[in-house]
């Protein structure tokens, strides 16, 4: 007898009051860049396919909202050589080549897709199209119009909470809530994708807000494991009383502390870390004064939002300094997320997929990314795969695989059937004050990291042995999502004992080829590390630090 | 973060409800939507290029503002200045093909 228990206690009652209630081959969790590949792959691969967003397929999302570079390279040997041994050394060696060049031949084929599908690609001065740069709204508003074209059914608002498994503990649906109407809705699915994200912890970077983790916690929940949670210690630059994170111009920037003095080494990339030094203990200015007055023209057609702001504040950023922040963009500019273990983007527990920010992306950019370009790639390669084997696996599964008992597997502020109820909102404040700031987070050591993790260890607990209240149970979820994905970060981090990617710890402040592996890691009451080797045979060169 | 639903300018289609990716708007029957969850709201401007009437205004600042101006944020240009910055709307074409990352990143090599 199958059951979609809201709460364990309740969970002899069948909730027959659910709206809606369906049926599918696959359902896709995310409407993003990744879950939109995914829905569009698996429909166009036969399968019936429901797609939920806990905001709206189209806006909600990292991507929607900014828009990027994409790792788009044609198919020319010197060229696919140059974009494979370029970043190999920032990423700390952990790259596949195997994964890349897969990755590479996807991309190319499917942002050229996206021209066919007409996205308006602008062209270069020779007259050739250029298509390595998305402008988020007109990228996701295509994509939303192009699964519904497939028939994808699209459920927005209504994030997902936990998901289904069967009695072998294959996933085989998900349930959650219309967060508009308070109404729950299950959906049975032969197979489940996952493609909800990363986590950047309610930090207000651009787009970022709906990355909560979610996904990561209803997937660790099932049994799956997380890989390369160290390298979730992103920061994105912005003004400091705004949102855009975007940080492509600040290569044109002059860093200065408030008297106007440059800043020795500031900088938007190797240099940002001496930005974090100096914000430890006085603010610090930008001024974009590199850029000549062709490329300022160049920059506002490029990225129009990321004149929103300064616009709309009235600075000239060309000709007038402004304070700068660093917001935490964890593990949606970093490279940790679901472990994947095949070329089909399975996780590790039978019927799971899981795709883009949401799964690792240490396959084809090792520990360091930076915004777009391999994640945007990632994101649809990995969807479009995941799409493809899910449908597999729902066609293999065949009807039984929507008729079979299953039960709902979400624990944290869902099942302990507690009376205390927890303020979510203190316990995302709590779980910030631990991966905000940079001395603890962007630089880290052993002892600051022992430290956070005894208070996210409690934070934990505290979730455990609560309850949430039905009005807020979304938002418990978010904040227990935080806390999981915080401790699996830092349990990582103390774990690997040497500087890596983007991983920087300063008791180790060298990298060591003895550790030239990935951390895989997961558990919810109890938290484990594991390594495992690349599966691949590489001679460590040269590299400076 | 979201300021301003012009009531002047707002039809009740109530797009922005929908297509908030953080569910800071409410429906209110016959008239504009109210922001209800201002907290929420990650200034993100994506309510603003989907506003067909240009009736809604995100303040660059991540924080809430005491007030804003309809008068003074009309004067200036600034309701509905995001979508026609992308060219979003009837009558416009996307510029998303006038992008020039291309001249951009040749310039950084």
């Amino acid at each position: 007898m199958s059951s979609y228990h809201w709460r364990s206690q309740n969970s002899s009652t069948i909730d027959i009051d659910v709206d809606p209630n369906l049926q599918t081959d696959v359902l896709v969790i995310g409407g993003g860049p990744a879950g939109t590949w995914a829905a569009w792959s698996a429909a166009s691969s036969g399968a019936e396919v429901v797609l939920v967003d806990k905001g709206y397929c189209g806006t909600s999302g990292c991507a929607a909202a900014s828009g990027n570079g994409v790792w788009y390279v044609p198919p020319n040997p010197e060229a696919r050589e140059a974009a494979m041994s370029s970043r190999e050394a920032l990423g700390g060696f952990l790259s596949n080549r195997d994964w890349m060049q897969q990755v590479l031949n996807q991309t190319y084929a499917n942002v050229n897709l996206l021209a066919e599908w007409g996205y308006p690609f602008p062209v270069d001065e020779e007259g050739k199209p250029y298509r390595r740069s998305l402008q988020g709204p007109e990228y996701m508003r295509l994509m939303r119009k192009q699964i519904k074209r497939a028939g994808v059914t699209i459920l927005d608002n209504s994030p997902a909470l936990q998901l289904l498994v069967d009695a072998e503990g294959a996933v085989a649906g998900a349930t959650g809530v219309n967060r508009q109407t308070g109404k729950q809705w299950v959906v049975r699915a032969n197979s489940v994708i996952i493609a909800t994200g990363g986590c950047a912890f309610l930090s207000k970077a651009l787009g970022c807000n709906v990355l909560t983790g979610d996904g990561y916690l209803m997937a660790a929940e099932a049994g799956a494991e997380m890989s390369g949670m160290e390298f979730s210690n992103a920061y994105g630059i912005s003004p400091a009383f705004s949102s855009v994170t975007k940080t492509l111009f600040y290569n044109w920037a002059t860093f200065t502390y408030e008297d106007g003095t440059p800043i020795p080494g500031a900088g938007s990339q190797r240099g940002r870390s001496i930005i974090a030094q100096t914000l430890l203990t006085q603010p610090v200015y930008a001024i974009l004064d590199r850029a000549t007055q062709d490329m300022q023209a160049h920059m506002r057609k490029a990225q129009p939002n990321f004149f929103l702001p300064f616009d709309r504040a009235g600075i000239d950023p060309f000709s007038q300094r402004f304070p700068v922040t660093l917001r935490l963009e964890g593990t949606v500019r970093g490279t940790g997320g679901i472990r994947i273990v095949d070329s089909t983007c399975a996780a590790s527990v039978p019927g799971l997929y899981a795709a883009g920010d949401a799964a690792t992306r240490e396959l084809i950019c090792g520990g360091f990314t930076g915004g777009g370009s391999h994640n945007a790639a990632w994101a649809i390669s990995s969807g479009y795969w995941a799409g493809k084997s899910a449908a597999e696996y729902a066609r293999n599964l065949g009807e039984w695989g929507k008729q079979r008992p299953v039960e709902a597997v979400g624990e944290a502020g869902l099942t302990n059937g507690s009376k205390h109820q927890i303020k979510a909102e203190e316990v995302i404040q709590a779980t910030q004050a631990e991966v905000f700031p940079y001395d603890r987070n962007y630089f880290r050591n052993a002892q600051g990291l022992t430290e956070s993790l005894q208070r996210l260890d409690n934070l934990w607990k505290e979730i455990r042995s609560s309850q949430a209240a039905d009005s807020q149970i979304l938002q418990v979820r978010e904040a227990a999502a935080m806390v999981a994905t915080a401790r699996w970060m830092y349990s990582s981090a103390l774990e690997r004992k040497e500087s890596r990617g983007m991983h920087k710890h300063q008791d180790y402040p060298e990298m060591d080829a003895n550790q030239q592996h990935y951390l895989v890691s997961g558990g919810l009451d109890r938290v484990w590390v594991r390594s495992e080797g690349l599966g691949i045979k590489r001679e460590l060169v040269s590299v400076s630090s | 973060m979201i300021e301003l639903v012009s009531a002047s300018r707002c039809i009740q289609c109530n797009i922005c409800v929908n297509v908030c990716p953080t569910n800071v708007f409410d429906k209110v029957p016959d008239a504009p939507p109210t922001i209800a969850r201002q907290s929420d709201c990650q200034t993100c401007f994506m309510c603003e290029l989907y506003c067909p009437v240009d009736a809604l205004y995100v303040a660059p600042q991540v924080d809430p503002l005491d007030s804003v101006d309809e008068e003074l944020l009309k004067q200036a240009e600034l309701l509905g200045s995001y979508r026609r910055n992308v060219g979003w709307g009837r009558d416009r074409t996307s510029l998303a093909k006038e992008d020039s990352t291309h001249q951009i990143l040749k310039l950084l090599k």
